[in-house]
């Protein structure tokens, strides 16, 4: 038998190469618009006006990242814990997944921007608040993903562990658990991303250091360079934790790497 | 004495009536199979035997006492193959053994050694994706067969293959099947398995499923690899019959 071929290994650095292009021409013009216009960087900053910025405030920079970091992932990694929680718990028992689903959905409703301000107003302008936040942003998708990936798991399976005489643990662990995985992953994917956001949106309202408050000084202060500099920062920010769950997936799942040979 | 048996059981599912007033028995090291159309309730009655349903009417012994739905000591194989795609073979093998509190080294232990005759040594660390169609279900069966318990329940445990690799596989179980002599309930509705596999065999109707007729199959082991005899053909050719006029009019 031949060496089986990975399904979604892709073709590494070759693979990325058009979207490299793609992002430095829109640089590129950016750069060459804004010296041909003559438009004042206070409107309009051009890209190396941006870099030289980033360079010469780096340490300011650096210093408002870290707490933007350590609320990101404080406040994700709570949402995940209380996620798994609450979906082992809705799992068990269908009576209370009726009972509190309808009350998960209305926090999704909830406008941040009502929501942000209120709970900085409760809980200071501290790690708390942002770490809630992130956390309530990013709560709901994760135990979605978690519940349709329970549901997700094959009934002929669970039978045939039945007819070994599993308990019901049994078959959480052992089948509706490694079933829910790839969705767990998904899910971690997507939250990471809303997770920074939130961060900085929550810094925005109220903190004493963070990216937010860079970008929010920066508009009061009309430094527009600034805040593309804190923007720049957080999408790398963003980047860089999205690689880090499709690597924890790739680690995690790696029985889907070996394709279907039937 | 009698494995199994099943007296007057009856059964509706959702106000379907599924099952009606089945009696069958298996004894201690015999091959039984039960032939039935497509949708008869072939798989309900797997089912019953399991513990996932329970019946309306009827009894069901084995061993003598009565069916302990937690505890009936079956070794059951679902109509696909059910092995877990994030488990290697070695560990879907061993998954019965695990459930029933068996280390996990001292299950693996046991089971090692019969990879050799389920064709499977050398795939034990493979996933489930990697295995053609037919190795899949050999490594299903070695699933059921290592849980070491008193009788096997295969649903359609062929079905799924071409018609070559059916052939093959067939032979090869009526191999293992003599070695091992494990009591066993198979499931087909393919004419010429049950016969070529079977001591006896009980045919279904239609649903509501009844026993319409029963079969014992006296002919010498082994029976594939060779050409069939007079007999088997008769037999397969009465089953048929039986299956085309008597199962109840077509839906
Ligand atoms: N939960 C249910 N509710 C209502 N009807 C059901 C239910 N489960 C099964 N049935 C019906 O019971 C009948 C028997 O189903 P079963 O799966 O036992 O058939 P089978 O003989 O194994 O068929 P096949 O050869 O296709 O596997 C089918 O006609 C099916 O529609
Ligand atoms: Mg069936």
């Amino acid at each position: 038998m031949q060496r089986p071929v990975p399904r979604h290994k892709g073709g590494g650095v070759a693979r990325g190469i058009p979207a490299v292009l793609s992002v430095a021409c829109a640089f590129a013009l950016w750069e060459i618009y804004v010296r041909l216009s003559g438009i004042s960087p206070l409107v309009l900053p051009a890209p190396s006006r941006v870099v030289e910025q980033m360079v010469l405030n780096r340490s300011l920079l650096w210093d408002n990242t870290l707490p933007t970091i350590k609320a990101t992932l404080a406040g994700f990694a709570l949402s995940v814990t209380v996620a798994f929680v609450f979906s082992v718990l809705l799992d068990f028992r269908p009576r209370l997944r009726r009972a509190l689903f309808p009350i998960f959905v209305v926090s999704q409703t909830l406008p941040l921007v009502a929501i942000a301000p209120l709970v900085v107003l409760w809980f200071g302008f501290d790690l708390a608040p942002k770490v809630l936040l992130v956390a309530l942003v990013t709560f709901f998708p994760m135990l979605v993903s978690l519940v349709d990936g329970y549901e997700s798991t094959d009934p002929e399976i669970e039978a045939l562990l039945f007819s070994m005489g599993a308990s019901r643990g049994v078959v959480f662990r052992s089948a509706r658990l490694p079933s829910a995985m790839p969705y767990f992953f998904a899910g971690l994917r997507i939250s990471i991303t809303y997770a920074v956001v939130a961060a900085i949106f929550a810094e925005y309202v109220g903190a004493r250091a963070g990216l937010g408050i860079v970008i929010l000084n920066a508009k009061n202060s009309f430094r527009p360079d600034l805040m593309l500099a804190a923007v720049v920062i957080s999408s790398a920010l963003t980047l860089v934790l999205f690689a880090l769950t499709a690597l924890l997936q790739r680690v995690a799942l790696r029985w889907r790497d070996f394709g279907d040979q039937r | 004495m009698s494995m199994l048996s099943m007296k007057g059981v009856s059964l509706a599912l959702e106000g379907t009536r599924v099952l009606d007033d089945i009696a069958l028995h298996v004894g201690a090291g015999e091959f039984v199979s039960i032939l039935g159309p497509s949708g008869a309730g072939k798989s309900t009655i797997l089912r019953l035997l399991t513990g996932a349903l329970r019946p309306d009417q009827g009894v069901i012994t084995c061993g003598g006492a009565p069916l302990d739905p937690r505890d009936h000591g079956f070794a059951f194989m679902p109509q696909r193959d059910a092995l877990m795609p994030w488990r290697r073979i070695i560990d879907n093998a061993t998954l019965g053994l695990e459930v029933q509190g068996v280390p996990r080294r001292e299950a693996r232990a046991r089971v090692l050694p019969l990879l050799e005759a389920f064709g499977l040594s050398g795939f034990e660390g493979h996933y489930p994706a990697q295995l053609s169609g037919g190795m899949r279900q050999r490594a299903a069966l070695l699933r059921t067969v290592a849980q070491n318990r008193s009788m096997l329940l295969l649903d359609e445990p062929f079905g799924a293959l071409d018609a070559l690799t059916r052939t093959r596989m067939q032979r090869w179980f009526e191999e293992r099947w003599r070695e091992g002599r494990w009591s066993t309930l198979l499931v087909t509705h393919d004419i010429r398995e049950a016969v070529a596999l079977s001591d006896r065999i009980y045919v279904l109707s239609r649903r509501p499923a009844r026993v319409i007729a029963e079969r014992a199959v006296p002919m010498a082991r082994p029976r594939l690899g060779r050409p069939a005899t007079a007999k088997a053909h008769a037999l397969e050719a009465e089953l048929l019959d039986i299956l085309l006029t008597q199962t109840g009019d077509s839906p």
